[in-house]
């Protein structure tokens, strides 16, 4: 039972990869929720509400604070005792609703800092043709906003993908929940896991080359 | 036609504007010279909303307005009719010359995309700018950018057009273009208020020339009178110094 046995690792990696599908469902799902809740986020900060701040303010803190399997199983196994009804969750729909509320915690920020990286110029010229803060923010600065924020963006989503791994612990058959259960059954836990590390080193890769394109395809554009 | 009535304005404990009455007719070519500091640009920003005075009314067209309790519905109203170029340009760098000029149309849908391309392309014909429609601002000079400003403003068929120092930021061999443009403009009875450190230009344009100073008017009137023949003190050092 010693030793690297190149066999199994060769055999697990595909039976592995039959799980990608969750894993990548999973966090592309919760990117883009991110982003909307992120980007909703960032707006309605903008209304000058102490209250609707003050509330922000607490909600990006807790999720940016707290581990995201704290906060997992806060959600999954804590909050059903006092809303009977979140029981009915299974464990991927609880993953993509906490990935993507932790997300936008965190996309929420990034838009908030790239929003102040456009000249401010930018807002006056669009206020001063007539148009409301809210438009001007869709047409005018969201759009160029967004160009700075594709780099971090993407860190954003290399991190989510790589939280995807722990949400095997509310037993979701990902990729890692799915080696987890092959490492147990065979014992090779270091052709398992060294499986199942390559594919979220690949897949971070592609992620990392798909946002160096869409950086690319911006700076076309010539915002900022 | 646009009416200021004590127009009061501060920066923390700065006041910068210390009641300001003004009353531009339309049609007619007004400037405001005056040291740095001493409100030109604040003025004609409160004027757009772009900062909020602590006090005043404004009245413009068929609109009256108290320009601290202005709704948002009221400040858009006002900027539709009293549009702004800007020190800096500040086109909209994500988009083409056409769409900057279009931009202002099309938002509220006042105008359809075909009759908004049609207005900004005879907007930008009247800049010089015809072969410039498709060019980002990036790929555009300070001179033909400003030029691209003056034809957003236009565009909107504004009441008042605001410029704020619409040449400083520019090279110098560039100013020429601009201020011939606004030239253009003047002979097509566009009523402007314009901000501007080039006395000779407001010399040339103006219907009357407005000397500002320590957040107040100080003196006003033709440009003969205040270039040659004024004999308020503060006036004639300031013209000294920039002499």
């Amino acid at each position: 039972m010693s030793g690297f046995d190149i066999k199994y690792f060769i055999d697990v990696l595909p039976a592995i990869i039959k799980a990608l599908p969750i894993t990548i469902s999973v966090g592309l799902i919760s990117m883009i929720l991110g982003l909307v809740i992120g980007t909703g986020i960032t707006l309605l900060r903008r209304i000058e509400n102490t209250v609707l701040t003050g509330f922000i303010e607490l909600y990006v803190s807790f999720f940016r604070g707290t581990p995201l399997m704290v906060q997992l199983f806060i959600f999954f196994f804590g909050m059903p005792q006092v809303f009977p009804q979140l029981a009915v969750l299974n464990a991927y729909q609880a993953s993509v609703i906490v990935l993507s509320i932790n997300a936008s915690a965190y996309i929420s920020e990034v838009i908030r800092s790239a929003i102040s990286a456009v000249d401010k110029g930018q807002l006056e010229a669009a206020l001063s043709v007539g148009m409301s803060d809210l438009k001007a923010m869709e047409r005018i600065v969201l759009p160029q906003a967004l160009k700075v924020a594709i780099p971090p963006l993407g860190n954003t989503f290399i991190s989510l993908i790589q939280g995807t791994a722990i949400t095997f612990m509310l037993g979701l058959q990902d990729i890692m929940g799915l080696s987890k259960m092959k490492a147990a059954a065979s014992y090779r836990f270091l052709e398992t896991f060294l499986a199942v590390g390559i594919i979220y080193w690949v897949l971070t890769l592609v992620v990392t080359r798909m946002n160096k394109h869409l950086e690319w395809k911006f700076s076309k554009g010539g915002a900022i | 036609m646009l009416k200021l009535t004590n127009v009061k304005k501060s920066f923390g404990q700065n006041m910068v504007l210390k009641g300001i009455d003004l009353h531009v007719k339309k049609g007619e070519i007004v400037t405001i010279i005056g040291p740095s500091g001493s409100g030109k640009s604040t003025l004609l920003r409160t004027i757009n909303f772009l900062e909020q005075a602590e006090e005043g009314t404004l009245e413009l067209a068929d609109m009256s307005v108290n320009m601290h309790r202005a709704s948002s519905k009221e400040k858009i109203g006002i900027r539709k009719m009293a549009s702004m170029v800007f020190q800096n340009y500040n086109l909209f760098r994500n988009k083409t010359a056409l769409e900057n000029v279009m931009e202002g149309l099309t938002v509220n849908n006042d105008y359809s995309k075909e009759e908004a391309s049609k207005i900004a392309k005879h907007r930008l014909e009247q800049v010089g700018l015809s072969a410039f429609e498709e060019s980002m601002p990036s790929q555009m000079s300070g001179g033909q950018q400003q030029r691209v400003g003056i034809a957003r403003a236009m565009a909107l068929r504004p009441e008042v057009i605001l410029l704020d120092e619409p040449t400083s930021a520019l090279d110098p061999e560039l100013v020429g273009e601009v201020l011939s443009v606004i030239k253009t403009l003047a002979n097509e009875e566009v009523t402007m208020l314009i901000v501007t450190h080039e006395m000779a230009f407001a010399r040339e344009i103006s219907d009357r020339v407005i000397f500002m100073d320590d957040g107040k008017i100080v003196d006003e009137g033709t440009p003969e009178h205040m270039f040659e023949n004024s004999d308020n003190l503060r006036l004639r050092s300031f013209l000294k110094r920039i002499a």
